[in-house]
């Protein structure tokens, strides 16, 4: 016990006296735990803009006009049990000719020709939408099949527009696995570089102090009571980064916020805001764990003695 | 109390640090072992610190075999011997309190303990107005008294004092040397190594003469002589 208040004090105490060698050390875990903050930002951006494009992402199943409503309720339910659906809404056909009038109100022409038919024209249709983009290919599939759970769906179908939209589909599904990974491949880079600098640095701060803990050897200091210390004040650089970094990003995504926010799709501000408190574990465990490994390694070359 | 068996230290052909040396130090001995530079006086005092390991030979402190010591075991054996370099090996970055609380620290002493006895041993090598003082506002003189307060703080059993005068003038030699000699009154064990003629005459006791790696003189009473 008073071992550990020892180390954790003459942490602090070598904190203070290092001076210039403290702050560029804590400057460069800075920089580190901002690129992490930006990354986490950066994929927030990307995740939500993926996620609403692949919103606008979904197939149409358009029935046959006099198909009664009970088979296509069937039909509804069996997709529902495919672990593929996220959700599927029904549009009967009256409200597929109310939202048809709606969308084509300006369009004098087509509702006067509506008007002439009399009857509606225009069979009910589901919306099916799947959990990812690249799942509606197995659902076309299953609506093609003509299995014993749909038993003659195939002909109250209409027709599917997952052909029509095949192209744009499978597109769109490249770019969004490519910009994951793309993003992922990016995160690791920036990480790993950030962190080999701030091991360097790390590194060179304590072999400014090789003599001592040579010496401190010498007289009989055991490895923890030698090594201790400097795990102490590599916990202080992340700490005092993490403080650093935090307060740096508060007028940052304040400024993005207000003027990228039609940009981004995403206000910033309110997402930095409102995951303070995740982003600061993330970024306090990352620093802090990172300076006292980056310490923990770094002193054992000096220690076998 | 050290046991030196035909021990040799040989980094390759041309350079023979320790050449099939045997001696013996009895505990309560003032030793001091001379001769010029490169003789190898260095090489056989890190032996016993097992700062150096032997290419052949053996190195016993009482019964412990020190080049075959594990590294938990060699920190015990360490706390036993005070140690003073040449270069003082400070702490730079502590104040003089700091250095020898440290060292008491390192043995596992009670902070009261450390509050009682830095004073006091601060105060036997005549440094009690530069308590708060960092090694670098301290002259050679007094770094080297420093470190032998530190040295002696945790009551070793033996001093190892290796060219502890190389970098004083006249005065501070005989302080030192002054300093050293009641400590030994005291009881303790203590090798010096140097290749100052007066400092060995002024003291008169057991001298070890070493050239090229090997002990060509060992006398009860000796003086300088090569």
């Amino acid at each position: 016990m008073t071992e550990l208040k020892r180390i954790i004090k003459a942490g602090f105490v070598n904190f203070s006296r290092s001076g210039i060698i403290s702050w560029a050390a804590v400057l460069v875990v800075t920089i580190t735990l901002s690129v992490i903050t930006a990354i986490i930002l950066l994929q927030a951006v990307l995740h939500f803009s993926l996620d609403q494009i692949k919103d606008k992402v979904d197939v149409a199943i358009y029935f046959n006009v006099d198909v009664p409503e009970s088979k296509i309720m069937f039909l509804k339910e069996s997709l529902e049990n495919l672990p593929e659906v996220e959700k599927i809404s029904y549009i009967s056909a009256t409200e597929a000719l109310k939202l048809f009038r709606e969308r084509h109100q300006n369009d004098y022409p087509t509702i006067q020709a509506l008007d002439e038919i009399k009857d509606n024209p225009l069979g009910g249709y589901l919306n099916v939408k799947a959990k990812e983009v690249s799942q509606y290919e197995s659902i076309a599939n299953f609506l093609k099949s003509d299995n014993a759970l749909v038993l003659g769906s195939t002909s109250i179908i209409d027709k599917v527009n997952y052909n029509q939209n095949k192209t744009v589909i499978d597109r769109l599904n490249n770019i969004i696995s490519g910009a994951q990974k793309l993003g992922f491949l990016i995160t690791m880079i920036l990480v790993i570089v950030s962190i080999i600098i701030t091991f360097n640095t790390i590194r060179l701060a304590i072999f400014i102090s090789k003599e001592e803990i040579g010496v401190m050897r010498l007289v009989g200091a055991s490895k923890i009571r030698v090594r201790g210390p400097f795990m102490v004040e590599g916990a202080i650089y992340g700490i005092i980064a993490t403080i650093v970094t935090l307060v740096i990003f508060w007028p940052m995504t304040a400024y993005l916020g207000r003027n990228m926010t039609n940009f981004l799709g995403l206000n910033i501000y309110d997402y930095y805001v409102s995951n303070l408190i995740q982003i600061s574990i993330i970024i306090l465990l990352s620093g802090v764990l990172l300076g006292m490994i980056s310490s923990f390694i770094a002193i054992r070359k000096y220690l076998n003695k | 109390m050290i046991y030196f068996n035909n021990v040799s230290k040989i980094y390759n052909e041309d350079s023979v640090a320790l050449d099939d040396v045997t001696l013996t130090i009895t505990a309560g001995e003032f030793v001091s072992i001379v001769g010029h530079s490169g003789a190898g006086k260095t090489t056989l005092v890190k032996m016993i610190l097992a700062d150096d390991v032997p290419t052949s030979g053996t190195v016993f402190f009482e019964s412990i075999n020190i080049p075959k010591l594990k590294n938990k075991d060699l920190t015990k054996l360490r706390r036993r011997i005070g140690m003073v370099f040449q270069d003082f090996k400070l702490l730079s970055n502590k104040t003089a309190y700091e250095n020898i609380a440290f060292a008491m620290e390192a043995v596992g002493k009670s902070n009261e303990e450390i509050e009682s006895d830095v004073p006091h041993v601060l105060e036997l090598v005549d440094l009690s107005n530069k308590m708060f003082h960092f090694p670098n506002q301290m002259s050679g003189g007094e770094q080297q008294r420093l470190a032998i307060a530190r040295a002696i703080i945790n009551q070793p059993e033996l001093i190892i004092a290796d060219e502890p005068t190389g970098n004083l003038d006249a005065i501070n030699t005989y302080e030192i040397v002054q300093i050293l000699k009641k400590i030994n009154d005291l009881g303790t064990t203590v090798v010096l190594t140097t290749h100052n003629r007066g400092v060995v005459d002024s003291i008169g006791k057991r001298v070890i003469t070493m050239e090229k790696g090997r002990v060509i003189r060992d006398d009860k009473s000796g003086k300088y002589i090569i």
